[in-house]
């Protein structure tokens, strides 16, 4: 179930030392630097948890800690999200039966002050919008802190084999996983951006002028950010439609299989059908076959491929037929999935009888879309609202991606879903303004953003770009002549 | 949706649907040496083709254009293939009754020159085999991506996009 070969990526080198965790008493092989979830996959575990109420089986979903599928008891803690927990040597990895209690005798840690980091800005989010907003906020002289709840830099980026689309200066025909590496590079060049890893932010306050993060490390220590100024790059959540057994392990966030197959190197399954032709899914599919996994067919209920036709292209004419007006009716399979049933929509989008097809597949794949991640935006306080462009509610925001409450920006996909290229465009944005705000950049840097804002705007000129534009409009207060 | 162009449909593009929106590269040029021919219909944000082009072949005005080739500049070099990150570059080359088309290839195994291969047309039925004459290692590709020349039977030339290599070790 490990990926020995591949035409991309070489896991040899990445792979860490090996350690032995318990999984229901049973020695797991892992390595060194991965999650308890990947490791587990690796040796052909599915199923993690059972639900409360009907004890059904459960298992990985989303694989970037944005669910609550994958949640695992460890040495005795339950709630634990497997997706983004490292293993250690010798931890001891139970499957979480509904609702599971404390370990008896746990008591409470000891009260004391939380430490404190302060920085000019403040960033959540170490995607491509992230990491451009604290590269651009450093050099245009902020002191920043970058946070992240994954053990990694990189959000996304990590797990894109193929190559961007764009201008060569926003690092078009570059692939994501370097586009990663050399944002990473350059964040670990700047002796003013303080990075903290496998850190959730769990709130935001105000305290005064300034804003308050509080978020929790490894699961275990409550840390406090202040910040003059706060950039949310908190990113997206995969999207789920409703169909029957649709909680069955095997079926997976299209993004989840990215992060096994391309982060972890860790086969997904053997066949996979994957339910949606945007981007991700047609991307996912090329990404399957070049892991060397069989994918049996792209099912799409629109009357169109959604995402670009070049991508559809390539998996076309490896042998992928793509069957657009068509949509899943079930899943089905004991402990995990066995089979898909699909069907052909009419033209009201009901199932036509009789136009059922089975699949042999022990995996499907999710690529329905995608919700930004506002929930931090939302609780404090800034105005959100929800624009179908943009794919889910979103904050309203400035020019200079600034939302409703003063010293708060975002960028990216948790500003409306995207492309990693107009993320990063967003980031450069809003780490410049932030960093404006905070006072401790100069206004020479207003130039920079103004560029970025023309880049956006001509990357979102085509017809792709302009739904998008028309979301845009909908959220943007304060600005002359963006849009 | 009764506007929806029917390679949206169905994921792929005919040679007349192609050659409706791009001029088609005539057989004396085809002759001369190998031209480029983007599969690429839509309108989407992306230059890396005419930022690489040597010549200044590739016309378009704004990313968001499609590349339009002129295939008098064009010199046959590859590099556009190379870089395309959507995979839609290809070149053509007419020689005596064979034709070569040059494709990206990012699936393992890579061929070697000399090799037989499985010629696949746009849907991936496989429409005969043909051989290996040129592989361009993605070590050595300018856009990180291998780029093989097969040579098949010309009337195979606007149907082959991609290849099977036969063997090669698989992942368990």
């Amino acid at each position: 179930m490990r990926l020995t070969e591949h035409p991309i990526l070489d896991f040899s080198e990445r792979r860490g030392r090996k350690v032995t965790i318990h999984f229901e008493g049973q020695p797991v092989e892992a390595y060194e630097g991965e999650t308890i979830a990947m490791a587990l996959h690796a040796a052909g575990i599915r199923v993690l948890s059972h639900s409360a109420e009907k004890h059904r089986p459960r298992g990985l979903f989303c694989a970037i800690g944005k669910c609550s599928s994958c949640l695992v008891k460890v040495n005795g803690v339950p709630n634990v999200r497997s997706c983004i927990t490292l293993v250690e040597e010798g931890m001891k990895v139970e499957m979480q039966r509904g609702k599971e209690t404390l370990p008896k005798g746990a008591k409470p840690p000891a009260w004391k002050d939380a430490p404190r980091y302060k920085a000019d800005v403040v960033v959540i989010g170490g995607g491509p919008a992230g990491l451009m907003a604290a590269i651009h906020a450093a050099d245009a002289g902020a002191s920043v802190i970058l946070i992240d709840e994954n053990p990694m830099l990189g959000g996304q980026l990590v797990k894109q084999t193929h190559k961007f689309f764009g201008k060569r200066e926003q690092f078009a025909g570059v692939r994501g996983v370097k586009i990663a590496e050399i944002l990473g590079e350059e964040v670990k060049k700047r002796g003013n951006i303080e990075v903290f890893l496998e850190t959730s932010a769990v709130g935001v306050f105000h305290e005064g002028e300034e804003k308050l993060v509080a978020a929790v490390r490894k699961n275990k220590e409550l840390l406090e950010f202040l910040g003059k100024t706060l950039v949310v790059a908190t990113g997206a959540m995969e999207k789920m439609i409703p169909f029957e057994n649709n909680d069955l392990p095997g079926i997976y966030g299209a993004g989840a299989i990215q992060t096994l197959m391309n982060t972890y190197g860790v086969k997904p399954g053997d066949r996979v059908l994957i339910v949606g032709a945007g981007n991700v899914g047609l991307i996912l599919a090329y990404q399957l076959i070049q892991a060397g996994v069989e994918v049996k067919a792209i099912v799409e209920a629109m009357p169109k491929v959604g995402g670009y036709f070049v991508h559809a292209a390539k998996v076309r004419r490896l042998g992928v037929p793509i069957l657009t007006r068509h949509t899943i009716l079930r899943a089905e399979g004991k402990d995990r999935v066995e089979r898909a049933v699909i069907a052909q929509l009419d033209e009201n989008w009901r199932p036509v009888p009789g136009t059922e097809k089975v699949f042999e597949v022990d995996t499907i794949a999710l690529a329905v879309g995608l919700r930004p991640s506002i929930e931090l935006l939302h609780q404090a306080g800034c105005q959100v609202k929800f624009v179908r462009e943009l794919s889910g509610h979103v904050a309203v925001r400035d020019g200079r991606m600034e939302t409703t409450v003063q010293g708060i920006f975002v960028a990216g996909d948790s500003a409306g879903i995207e492309e990693a290229t107009t993320a990063m465009l967003e980031g450069k944005i809003a780490g410049i303004a932030a960093a404006l705000k905070a006072g401790a950049a100069s206004p020479e840097w207003l130039a920079e953003i103004e560029k970025a804002q023309r880049d956006l705007l001509e990357f979102r000129s085509g017809p792709f770009g302009r739904h998008v534009l028309e979301g845009i409009k909908k959220v943007l207060v304060g600005v002359d002549g963006y849009a | 949706m009764p506007d929806v162009p029917s390679y949206l449909r169905r994921g792929y593009i005919t040679p007349e649907e192609l050659f409706g929106m791009i001029p088609k590269p005539s057989e004396e040029r085809l002759r001369a040496k190998p031209v480029a021919v983007p599969e690429c219909p839509q309108e989407i944000p992306c230059a890396p083709c005419r930022e690489v082009c040597p010549t200044g072949a590739i016309n378009m005005p704004t990313p968001n254009d499609l590349p339009i080739v002129d295939y008098e500049k064009c010199v046959g070099c590859s590099l556009c293939v190379q870089i395309c990150p959507g995979l839609a570059f290809f070149m053509v080359h007419y020689v005596g009754d064979k034709a070569r088309i040059t494709m990206p290839h990012e699936l393992l195994p890579v061929p070697k020159r000399g090799d037989e291969v499985v010629l696949l047309n746009r849907m991936g039925e496989p429409v005969g085999t043909g051989r290996v004459i040129l592989v361009i290692p993605r070590e050595k590709s300018m856009g990180d991506t291998a780029v093989v020349t097969v040579e098949v039977p010309i009337e195979l030339a606007w149907e082959v996009r991609a290849i099977r290599v036969p063997g090669g070790k698989r992942n368990d």
